[in-house]
């Protein structure tokens, strides 16, 4: 599967370029902000560069296979080794977070939050950025678990820098919850490598991701794989957030600066869904099959948790980072039913979140700072003080309730969809009760999307507003928004560019699901 | 017999090629004196320089005798020069020169004596460059012996400081105190035994059961050396002598004197009580436990930041000591897919490099860090970002480091351990890994606080200067309120808080005077951490040649 030429060298560049933006940005002074950012900018383009070089080099014929491989030796001493590749399910993931990053440097620009210091905040995206392409591209478990903490500190830092006024409980809490998690999944990890066989009853002692979900579990007992499951769950499932695990994350978003919590909802959430559906799944079959309808639960109690919450907020962030955790309970229960559609849906969902939710959180921090307050109940006349933000306001909360037509849509419908028929064995009656929540979590959504919208952007303007210019959006925020505003009509438009380039990986996953399940 | 023949001297057959990295220390440390002797005070400021380089020149037989690569036993497997014993030796070389780099400037501004100084240090380095190579209780013990003798005189160098005396006096006492403990186990193991060799005893152990006598000598031993490496409930005195220490003896003392009691307990654990693994795994098992959770939860309390890394080194100790707990566990000796034997000494030599030099870094920007805010308050670390981003993002590595976060080199080491510790496969392996994982979330607690106090807040107004009431330590406040770059003679006592005598002194923020020496400290240290992060392969491979001469 090793690639030849540039190809053998996509992937490294796509991983390590932001990196290396970083590291010259470090030597620049911190008084020659715009040469920084202008680097900042142009490390992040590069690498969308190279991602648009993937998107058209991909094979999409042989989307379930992975290509542009590399493996060379990293740590002979536990075999483990620097094994990169793409697939199907990694391909939209990396694209996302590739664009998202250069955006949030492009709303940086004149969108430093206090305490300043734009060298230090580019240059911990750029950070951010190999992390996250890292994860999404990592084929080696050793590999995948450092990306995945790579992550940590420069979040754990953009929160409690620029963060708002709680931003050390919240800076800690999202840290400690995250790390938490991840020290159990790399026990989990160990623990796999130790243990996993083939069908012969081989162990296999490899942390190569392919070759382990090529064995699909081999014949471990049930007992085990729920054992080690339970490991990769705390770390995944903290990551998405699952309920009861969610509650580091209204604090982050709420504190964080507005480019924290864009990168935080778009990608960083992603992480933790994108490893359940790349390691936990197809690793731990029966494992998966076990905790599947526990999964499911938690996924609509998620779902129906988040949008009361969401009814109960009065600051516009809080309530956008409350229906995150509605959001990717949807995603969870497209996983939970282990069917194609079911994954199909919830990649489709995280890229649609990713946009969309991203984009509400752009423009939160536009409002806040123009307003100075996210009080929904001080807010109003959105539209008549500033027409065009609030139409892209009304947009991008179509698009989160999933109105047809938008991204939104194709996320949460084929979920709900695929519960009526989960695969691998699972109640059909369980699951179909879940179907009915979720159905019933898509009204309540469009209740405090709608309820948002009303209150923000319809009537007058406030009168203690009256005085103030509350200005339109900005050059630089046109520049930030406009790819997610087309992304999100596209995507709901022409929904098959995302399935496509899933399909394979989303059925090859299931039928190694149900063959292991039923072959037992 | 003829007591004639008896009584004759036959000198055993000595092969100096193994033995030139002692005899290279023992002839440097010699030197230092004589030319102190000879030139007296002009002598003095070449003193670090002289340390420095025959520290460098000893690295140059542990070379040649490693591309040798042959087992040396010597004095009848007593001391023996092996793999392992190599790469431990440079391991000590290497931390004596970066402290060494560490205490020029202190050592110096403080105006404490110089020669004395070094020569203690490579004194105290010799006796751990002895430990790596010993496999006889005698051999063991002299080594023990000869290591921290000096380290107590050391620790109590900052002579005029009351806390430095209660250092050096609390270290002594607990120190002879396990010595004796430790001497009384060797006596009762040597009556089992019937020898001091390693190879004897683990043979005479295999068949000799759990017998009460043999669990008493097993354990009397262990404990001995559990005081060395400060394991909970012997760790009492480490906090203490920790912050009233000069901090590059602070620094010393936790990395290399730490490691030299790991390394005794690596060949006495691997070789002589192999035999014992029913006494040696649960007690280790229980120790490890309680050392990393006591560790961390009393570090949680801290405030001054040498406490702090005290408590920390005592609970990354525990770390270090679960690999003992599943030592003789099923497929631990033959690592499955790999070709390294004993796993768990694997883990425990590879943590023991990581650790030494994310540590040493964190110390050194501690020493840094003191010569601007004179404080050792953790408070103190306030805004460091805003006026020292270097500092802080140096310090931000070796925390996360020992928090154990990728890509700093500590998060192979935890990571080596949850391998050890999982690949034994037996449910008391598992738990134990479930354990370190929960304290490692624990200890991020702390670390995060340094974290916080340098990137999130501000400067602080004033900072509680380290005082030391009495003696010639004592610090001219008016002095020291006038926040100038320049340091004081007293600068030595500024780490040493104690709360309720705090003195706050009005604080500005300035560039830290950085010198040469310290400056290369926190280069070897950042890079070793950074480079053993991104390529643990580096370090995994001396874990991986380090093999033991196993047998006289």
């Amino acid at each position: 599967m090793d690639a030849t030429g540039f190809d053998a060298w996509a992937l490294t560049l796509a991983v390590f370029l932001p990196a290396v933006g970083a590291l010259v940005m470090m030597a620049v002074p911190r008084a020659r902000e715009l040469e920084l950012k202008m680097i900042a900018l142009g490390a992040s383009l590069a690498t969308l560069a190279v991602g648009v070089y993937l998107l058209f080099a991909f094979d999409y014929g042989n989307a379930g296979t992975l290509q542009f491989g590399v493996h060379k030796g990293w740590i002979d001493a536990i075999n483990a080794d620097y094994i990169l590749g793409l697939d199907g399910l990694s391909l939209p993931l990396l694209i996302l977070s590739m664009v998202i990053i250069p955006l949030c440097v492009i709303y940086s620009w004149e969108h430093i939050p206090e305490p300043g210091n734009a060298k230090a905040l580019l240059i911990l995206m750029l950070i951010l950025a190999s992390g996250m392409n890292g994860t999404f591209v990592a084929q080696d478990l050793i590999l995948f678990f450092v990306f995945f903490e790579v992550v940590l500190l420069p979040m754990y830092f953009m929160i409690g820098v620029w963060g708002g006024e709680n931003r050390r409980y919240a800076s800690l809490k999202f840290f400690l919850f995250t790390l938490f998690g991840s020290a159990l999944m790399i026990v989990s990890f160990v623990a796999l490598y130790f243990v996993a066989t083939n069908d012969a009853g081989a162990a296999l002692n490899t942390f190569n991701m392919s070759e382990l979900a090529a064995a699909a579990g081999g014949d471990l007992a049930r007992g085990t794989q729920a054992i080690i499951f339970a490991g990769l769950f705390m770390g995944f499932g903290i990551k998405v957030p699952m309920f009861p695990f969610h509650t580091w994350l209204p604090d982050a978003h709420t504190e964080a600066p507005t480019v924290g919590s864009v990168i935080l909802a778009a990608i960083l959430l992603k992480l933790g869904t994108y490893g359940f559906v790349r390691i936990a799944l197809p690793f731990l079959p029966e494992g998966a099959a076990a905790w599947a309808p526990w999964i499911g639960l938690l996924a609509v109690i998620g779902i129906i948790y988040g949008a009361l919450g969401c009814l109960a907020q009065t600051d516009m962030k809080r309530l956008i980072a409350f229906s995150s955790v509605a959001h990717m309970g949807f995603v969870m229960l497209g996983i939970a039913t282990l069917t194609p559609i079911g994954i199909n849906a919830a990649v489709f969902g995280m890229v649609a979140h990713g946009i969309i939710t991203g984009m509400l959180f752009f423009l939160a921090g536009s409002v806040k700072e123009r307003y100075h307050t996210l009080e929904i109940s001080r807010l109003g006349g959105l539209l008549k003080s500033a027409p065009r933000m609030g139409w892209i306001l009304a947009i991008s909360a179509m698009a989160s309730l999933g109105l047809p037509g938008l991204a939104g849509f194709w996320g949460e419908f084929p979920a709900i969809l695929s519960a009526y028929e989960p695969g691998a064995g699972l109640s059909e009656g369980l699951f179909r009760t879940y179907m009915v929540i979720a159905a019933v979590g898509t009204v309540f959504a469009a209740g405090y999307l709608l309820w948002l919208f009303q209150r923000s952007a319809f009537g007058e303007p406030k009168p203690e507003w009256e005085g103030h210019t509350i200005a339109d959006v900005n050059r630089y925020e046109w520049a930030a928004w406009t790819p997610l505003i087309i992304a999100m009509v596209l995507f709901g438009w022409v929904p098959g560019l995302i399935f496509g380039m899933v399909d394979d990986v989303s059925i090859g996953i299931a039928e190694s699901i149900s063959a292991a399940v039923g072959g037992s | 017999m003829n007591l004639g023949a008896l009584l004759a001297f036959v000198r055993p057959d000595l092969d100096w090629h193994a033995l030139a990295p002692e005899l290279t220390l023992l002839v440097v440390g010699t030197l230092v004196t004589v030319v102190d002797i000879a030139l007296d005070d002009k002598a003095k400021r070449i003193m670090p320089t002289l340390a420095g380089i025959g520290l460098l020149v000893t690295l140059v037989p542990i070379l040649t005798l490693a591309v040798d690569g042959a087992e040396r036993p010597m004095f009848g497997g007593a001391y023996v020069v092996d793999d392992f014993s190599l790469v431990l030796k440079a391991l000590f070389i290497l931390v004596g020169y970066v402290v060494v780099l560490m205490s020029v400037d202190y050592v110096r501004e403080g105006d404490y004596y110089e020669n004395e100084y070094y020569t203690l240090l490579l004194t105290s380095l010799l006796g751990m460059v002895m430990m790596a190579s010993s496999r006889d209780l005698v051999s063991v013990f002299v080594a023990l012996e000869l290591l921290s003798i000096p380290a107590y005189m050391l620790a109590a160098w900052r002579k005029g400081g009351p806390r430095s005396n209660e250092a050096g006096l609390k270290y002594y006492l607990m120190g002879v105190f396990a010595s004796a403990v430790m001497l009384y186990g060797m006596s009762l193991v040597f009556g089992v035994a019937g020898d001091t060799d390693f190879g004897t005893i683990a043979a005479a152990l295999t068949g000799e059961g759990a017998s009460p006598i043999v669990i008493v000598a097993i354990l009397f031993v262990l404990i001995g050396f559990a005081f060395k490496v400060s394991a909970v409930p012997f760790h009492t005195w480490a906090p203490d002598t920790y912050e009233g220490a000069p901090t590059p003896v602070t620094a010393f003392l936790s990395v290399a004197s730490k490691a030299a009691g790991f390394v005794a307990l690596l060949s006495l654990v691997f070789v002589a009580f192999e035999g014992a693994a029913d006494v040696v795994q649960p007690f280790f098992w229980v120790l490890a436990a309680v050392t990393m959770t006591v560790g961390n939860l009393i570090a949680l309390r801290q405030t001054n930041i040498v406490r702090m890394l005290a408590y920390s080194g005592v609970a990354q100790g525990g770390f270090m000591l679960a690999p003992f707990a599943v030592a003789f566990e099923g497929d631990a000796w033959q690592l499955p897919g790999t070709d390294i034997t004993t796993t768990p000494y694997f883990a425990i030599v590879v943590y023991a490099v990581i650790y030494a030099f994310m540590n040493l870094g964190a110390f050194s920007v501690v020493l840094a860090v003191s010569r601007r805010t004179r404080s050792g308050d953790i408070s103190s670390y306030g805004g460091l970002f805003s006026y020292a981003p270097g500092m802080a993002v140096l310090m931000t590595l070796f925390l996360a480091a020992l928090a154990g976060i990728p890509p700093a080199s500590g998060f192979f080491a935890k990571f080596v351990v949850f391998w050890a510790l999982v690949g034994a496969g037996t449910p008391a392996g598992w738990v134990l890994a479930v354990i370190v994982a929960v304290n490692a979330v624990i200890a991020f607690g702390y670390y995060a606080r340094v974290l916080q106090q340098m990137w999130f807040e501000p400067v602080p107004e004033t900072v509680a200067l380290g005082v030391d009431s009495g003696g010639d330590d004592e610090i001219d406040l008016a002095e020291a309120a006038d926040v100038s770059a320049d340091h004081d003679e007293h600068g030595d006592a500024w780490l040493a808080t104690e709360t309720r005598q705090a003195t706050m002194v009005r604080f500005t923020p300035g560039k830290i005077p950085m010198t040469g020496a310290l400056a290369a400290a926190l280069a070897i240290t950042a890079i070793a951490t950074l480079a053993l992060g991104v390529l643990p392969g580096l370090v995994s491979h001396f874990g991986d040649v380090a093999t033991f001469h196993f047998g006289g």
